[in-house]
């Protein structure tokens, strides 16, 4: 290390008395009562915005009945076509996805699925913890979407009162 | 002409003409739901409310008669502020359920309230509910959503004439219904579908399996009858979610039959996706050089004379083409394309065609119908006979099965004995078609499928012209064909050849007695196969039907969606079918397959393109060259000889299942046992 302006011999000086480290110490020991601004993740979490778009769930009404009616707006609006869905009379004469596919690697998480959902039925939850070894493993299923809503729907319901004032 | 003013500039328009028709023809669009130009004027929508000068109040333009000097305003802030408010009392009881509803992506209502409607509801109060009426298999009602536009009671009065649909009390509580709980019994109900504006009827069949938006649409024509009505193929994927009619003034107009509309489902079910073989007596898959080689090895041990070839009624005329001449090669004249065993003379071409066209109907004066009921056969042309009829001076007359055709016609009898009578000009109708100037006779395939066809031919020549029904520029001879390839074959003479060719009958015949060793079954499934003996049978189709059943070696082919394929309807217009989808599995175009095996026979087909088959079919018929319709010179057909007295049949028992196609399909048979075979007539044991 050279100081230019420093003189030869003042540079030397400085080396010989442990100049540089004991600045160095310094700046260590004055972070060392700041306060910390890491976290001690998994066992620790950060805050999430209501807005954040995790990963997907299918959600259904409090009495149980699905919400998704198999409108196919989120398929059609899915910029990565990522949502496949394939729609039949329930026997009860009521409209409802057969199938409902999800691809979780073409997904680009804008959200807009959930913007154009007129029943709340996909949304994207706060999870964002799912990741898995293999591709497959990433293709959701209706099955998987809803199995999804029901574990994350305390949190769902919650961050959507939340942002609903804003929507 | 009254000459109007509309929004600054003049319009001139034909005497007759509604300001609606005038700000159209000016190139304005007037937003409207009760209007159609094929219906009667209802004008109780009010959406096409128009400003006009010194009238107090908007006027709806579709029941304003255009009239001379007259001044239209459709831009005015005014006119802006009346459709907003006639929009929101329409919506003011219509559901916010489009994200269910079949009809959203092409319904009138969305559009017309994204384009004239508020952007908001102001409307808090409660919403009416009607309760959903069953109007049988065909149609889904959900009648919360209906704005009382009365689309559909007027098609079913006018143009369907089953007076069975009406409404029923007024104001808000209007509702819209057949008076007692019952399916719509008319061959024609499908259209009120795409008549309706909103999603108060929508197709039974088609619910919730698609949205408009995901459809890839191919433009096409029927073959379920001989209309050769133009069609819609709506595809998703691989599969035909819907047919809707497309617009051809000369043919179907703006609708389809039931049938047409409805039969697609029948693509999805007993598709053969595969060659197979018959193996020990069961049919075991096969690969495409399996079954030509087994087809090859039975032709060489085969004579020429020993090989018959029947093309059924879907087959298209590229198809027969490659067959024909690929039975020319092998030197076999058996081959015949009348199924049912019609006889129809291919000498003039006037002789086997609907000659005054379908739109010609229109301006006939005078109709015999013999042995046909066009209700069945061809409803298409049964609403233009109706259309013809409504406009008055139509007297219509009917040799055939009593029947009711929609319209009130004479019935004279339903046995050839009547015919003769007429052909001597001793019946009174004689008198009636005599009077006439463009008289005009319908000769069905219930005629001329008989064992005296050829004498009812020749009667019926005689009918034409001795009441002058052939003259210039008019030509009121027609036969009414059921099959849509049959014109095609005929025009292709697809007939018994001249060194003692074997028709159908002979061909079954000779198979019975071990004669005819090898049959060639193009997509024929309506003969007897129970006569074809121990011929060994080489069936190409697309669908598991009787033939299939029967066959020895099956090549499968593609369905009408499935490939590019001419087919001349009963006019004799040649029309063009387009593929939507492709075939399923290892099944391929029809002229391909017929190509292919006629290498593996060591005979090769001069053709290896679409371009090349089409050339060929130019050359043997010039009428294949072009699309249009050309008159046809009349000619000496029929054999004259003694009629049996015996009553004509219908050639179609069942409207909902003639071809392999509507049998599959699954709505062709609840329409069946709605329509055909009521529950009442069943007893505990059926089913």
């Amino acid at each position: 290390m050279s100081y230019p302006g420093l003189s030869y011999l003042r540079q030397s000086a400085r080396t010989a008395f442990l100049g540089e480290l004991l600045f160095g110490m310094a700046l260590t020991f004055r972070y060392f009562f700041r306060t910390k601004v890491t976290i001690n993740y998994p066992f620790e979490k950060g805050p999430l915005s209501p807005r954040f778009r995790g990963e997907h769930a299918l959600r259904r009404y409090p009495n149980g009945e699905e919400r998704c009616i198999a409108c196919k707006l989120c398929e059609a609006v899915c910029p990565a076509q990522a949502i496949t869905i394939e729609a039949e009379p329930r026997d009860d004469g009521s409209r409802r996805a057969t199938r409902y596919d999800l691809d979780m690697v073409k997904c680009i998480y804008c959200g807009m699925c959930e913007k154009a959902c007129p029943v709340d039925a996909i949304v994207e939850g706060p999870n964002f913890e799912y990741a898995t070894e293999t591709r497959e493993e990433l293709y959701y299923d209706k099955e998987k979407l809803l199995a999804n809503g029901e574990r994350w729907e305390t949190e769902i319901a919650e961050r959507l009162a939340r942002d609903a004032p804003y929507r | 002409m009254p000459k109007l003013t509309i929004d600054d500039s003049e319009v001139e328009v034909e005497p007759g003409f509604t300001v609606l028709q005038a700000c159209e023809q000016a190139g304005i669009e007037i937003p409207r739901f009760c209007y159609h130009e094929r219906l009667s004027i209802a004008g109780n929508c009010r959406m096409c409310l128009v400003e006009m000068k010194r009238s107090p109040k908007p006027v709806a333009a579709c029941a304003m008669p255009a009239a001379d000097g007259m001044v239209i305003r459709t831009n005015t802030p005014a006119v802006e502020k009346t459709r907003k408010a006639v929009m929101e009392f329409l919506l003011i009881n219509h559901p916010l359920d489009c994200p269910i509803c079949d009809q959203a992506g092409e319904c009138d209502l969305q559009d017309q309230a994204m384009a004239y409607g508020l952007d908001h509801g102001r409307y808090r109060e409660t919403k009416r509910a009607v309760k959903d009426k069953n109007f049988g298999p065909l149609i889904k009602a959900v009648m919360t959503r209906c704005i009382h536009c009365t689309r559909c009671i007027r098609f079913s009065t006018e143009i369907a004439g089953v007076q069975e649909l009406g409404a029923t009390g007024r104001g808000e509580n209007m509702e819209v219904g057949t008076y007692v709980e019952k399916a719509l019994a008319s061959e024609l109900s499908g259209n009120m579908i795409d008549l309706c504006p909103v999603g108060a009827l929508t197709s039974a069949p088609y619910a919730f399996r698609a949205r408009s938006w995901e459809l890839r649409k191919t433009e096409s024509v029927d073959v379920m009858d001989a209309v050769g009505s133009n069609i819609r193929v709506d595809v998703r994927g691989a599969e035909v979610m819907r047919i809707l009619p497309r617009l051809n003034e000369d043919v179907n107009e703006d609708w389809i039959s039931d049938k047409s509309r409805f039969a697609c489902d029948g693509l999805r079910y007993q598709r053969l996706d595969r060659p197979y073989l018959r193996d020990g007596g069961k049919l075991r898959p096969a690969t495409w050089d399996e079954a030509f080689a087994a087809v090859a090895e039975k032709v060489k041990a085969t004579k020429a004379r020993g090989i018959a070839a029947i093309a059924g009624d879907t087959a298209d005329c590229e198809a027969m083409t490659a067959l024909k001449d690929l039975m020319a090669a092998l030197g076999s004249p058996h081959l015949d394309c009348r199924q049912d065993g019609a006889h129809l003379d291919a000498s003039h071409r006037a002789g086997y065609l609907f000659n005054t066209s379908i739109a010609g109907i229109e301006q006939a004066d005078a109709c015999l119908l013999i042995g046909t009921n066009p209700r069945v056969e061809a409803p298409i042309v049964n609403a233009r006979l109706r259309k013809r009829f409504l406009a008055g001076g139509f007297p219509v007359a009917l040799i055939g099965k009593k029947t009711d055709l929609t319209f009130s016609h004479k019935h004279l009898g339903t046995t050839p004995n009547v015919l003769d009578k007429v052909a001597s000009g001793a019946h009174p109708f004689a008198k009636v078609l005599n009077k006439a100037k463009r008289p005009m006779l319908i000769l069905g395939m219930g005629a001329l499928a008989r064992q005296d066809g050829a004498a009812i031919l020749a009667a019926a020549r005689k009918i034409a012209e001795d009441s002058g029904m052939v003259n210039d520029g008019w030509n009121g001879f027609n036969v009414l064909h059921t099959a849509a390839a049959r014109v095609g074959g005929l025009d292709l003479g697809f007939l018994p050849g001249k060194m003692g060719g074997r028709d159908v009958a002979g061909i079954l015949d000779g198979a019975g007695m071990g004669e005819v060793e090898i049959v060639y079954l193009l997509a024929a499934d309506e003969i007897d196969m129970d006569r074809l003996g121990g011929a060994f049978v080489i069936y190409q189709g697309h669908h598991g039907d009787a033939g299939a059943g029967r066959a020895d070696v099956i090549l499968p082919g593609g369905a009408y969606t499935e490939k590019n394929a001419t087919y001349v309807n009963t006019e004799g217009r040649a029309q063009v079918a387009r593929l939507a989808a492709y075939p399923p599995g290892e099944a391929r175009e029809d002229w391909k397959i017929v190509r292919a095996l006629s290498a593996v026979l060591g005979k090769p087909l001069p053709f290896d393109s679409l371009q090349q088959v089409r050339a060929r079919m130019a050359e043997i018929n010039a009428n294949f060259a072009h699309t249009g319709v050309v008159a046809a010179p009349w000619g000496t057909f029929g054999e004259e000889g003694r009629l049996d007295p015996a009553p004509f049949a219908s050639r179609l028992a069942n409207f909902y299942m003639t071809d392999p196609i509507s049998r599959a399909s699954p709505t062709m048979a609840k329409c069946t046992e709605a329509f055909v075979n009521p529950a009442r007539r069943r007893t505990g044991t059926d089913g």
